[in-house]
């Protein structure tokens, strides 16, 4: 089933904001814009956080590689399938097994992308970690499913490996759907959620779980998870016979191409005063940042993913697989920017949708 | 001075009824509060509600206020626009309705 792109990746385009530099730059009123905010560290210290620090690591997510068959126009990865170089080597992946076999609070193994389905070491790592006793997550877009012979059985290759499938669908209706996505991105994911029903994925007794993830198609903050989650079951219940577990609802945060939509479409100043004004200090213990160690696909580590995209390294003595320091890591004080109010605001924001 | 009537940025300054008329305008803020709270209708509906009247009122705060809302709250574009229509078809109702008292009124004046 064809996709059509509506745009290319910022790096393709040759655009300033691929500059993570540039990027951050801007979230501080000194490119493109002269809106300024408070500033989130001052922000969270009025709340007491002067340094906020993580809790046990439990979660590795590792980002294997930027190449995706969609080109999504909120993406913060700046992913598509102009994205060819960025992907993560097979002696990496075997680093990540080898510290992820060696911290005993890992439980959760988070492979994201790009699609990473794409990435051609992606079975062989998703079964290795499974040896290892740890859950998998995989952060699929649904479509990659149905894009091409060698990947339709997918749904058969993550039932069979128990993994958690983890899906982007921004709405129950085309039009937000493709807006966001691509044209064809809706009819495509909703083939592949009949696919991965079909093996089980959703339905109760099998401990197959597909999770969605919302996120607003535009300069909005997203509705509360639990009003999102009824709507959406009962509308893909109804006009599509679709069963999921549960919806994530994710605020799109002000970097990559989603700055680019913000800063385009002139709402970049009102988005960034919503963000701020619904700072919420209950969702700062939750933050994803605090469990989690995200990996680049050429193996450094960052505190999370949006941190990883506007290349802000973790504040620790080893800053990549080779030099990974368990001890050093738990002492770090995590790297903020204005960018984390996008987590911080409402009910928050995290990987897993709602923080408090 | 560039005089207009309308100033999008004065939408923030609504709470500032408050500073002539303090007590009052608490207590209309505190109700408005707890009508778009979730009740026996869903925070969705009722913003679609309001979204309706913005129009039948054409009030323009109202409309952008409701219209960033209705987002939040996850309606889309079909639900909004349907909640026009009605808010649409009730005005016009409204005024046709009232022919019927028209019509009553010629044929009691007429032979």
């Amino acid at each position: 089933m064809a996709i059509k792109q509506r745009s290319k990746s910022l790096k393709s385009r040759g655009d300033g904001l691929s500059d993570t530099f540039f990027q951050l730059q801007v979230l501080n009123g000194k490119q493109a814009t002269d809106a300024q905010f408070p500033k989130f560290v001052d922000t969270i210290a009025s709340n007491g956080y002067t340094d906020l620090k993580p809790v046990p690591l439990e979660i590795f997510q590792i980002n294997i590689g930027k190449l995706c068959n969609q080109t999504c126009a909120h993406c913060h990865v700046d992913a598509g399938p102009d994205r060819k170089e960025e992907n993560m080597d097979k002696a990496t992946l075997e680093r990540c097994l080898d510290i992820i076999a060696s911290v005993p609070s890992i439980h959760t193994v988070d492979i994201t992308g790009g699609a990473p389905e794409m990435n051609p070491h992606f079975r062989w790592f998703v079964a290795e970690v499974r040896k290892l006793g740890k859950k998998v997550i995989d952060r699929c877009n649904l479509t990659i499913v149905v894009a091409n012979k060698k990947y339709h059985d997918l749904p058969d290759f993550l039932a069979q490996h128990q993994v958690q499938v983890v899906s982007s669908l921004p709405y129950f209706s085309k039009s937000r759907t493709d807006s966001q996505r691509g044209d064809g991105v809706f009819e495509a994911s909703i083939q592949a959620l009949k696919m991965l029903n079909a093996v089980g994925y959703g339905k109760e007794g099998t401990g197959l779980t597909l999770d969605l993830v919302y996120n607003p198609s535009g300069a909005f903050l997203p509705a509360s998870q639990e009003t999102l989650q009824a709507e959406f079951k009962r509308q893909l219940k109804r006009k599509y016979a679709i069963d999921f577990n549960s919806l994530y609802a994710i605020t799109n945060l002000p970097i990559s191409r989603f700055l680019d939509y913000l800063l385009q479409s002139g709402n970049y100043a009102e988005y960034m005063e919503k963000l701020v004004e619904a700072y919420n200090p209950a969702t700062v213990d939750g933050l994803m940042c605090r469990n989690t160690i995200s990996v680049s696909w050429d193996g450094y580590l960052y505190d999370c993913d949006f941190n990883q995209m506007l290349d802000l390294k973790v504040a620790a003595k080893g800053q990549h697989l080779n030099d990974f320091d368990i001890a050093s890591l738990q002492n770090r004080p995590i790297v903020l920017n204005q960018h984390c109010y996008g987590c911080t605001a409402g009910a928050g924001s995290s990987c897993g949708g709602e923080i408090a | 001075m560039e005089k207009k009537y309308f100033d999008p940025a004065d939408l923030k300054k609504f709470g500032n009824i408050t500073e002539w008329q303090e007590a009052m305008g608490k207590k209309f803020f505190d109700w408005y509060g707890e009508v778009f709270k979730e009740g026996a209708l869903t925070e969705r509906e009722k913003a679609l509600i309001a979204l309706a009247v913005a129009h039948a009122e054409a009030c323009p705060y109202c409309i952008d206020a409701y219209s960033s809302t209705c987002l939040e709250k996850g309606a889309d574009e079909e639900q909004m626009m349907e909640a026009i229509h009605v808010a649409a078809a009730i005005k016009g109702g409204a005024t046709l309705v009232n022919g019927v008292q028209m019509m009553n009124h010629v044929k009691k004046l007429s032979m």
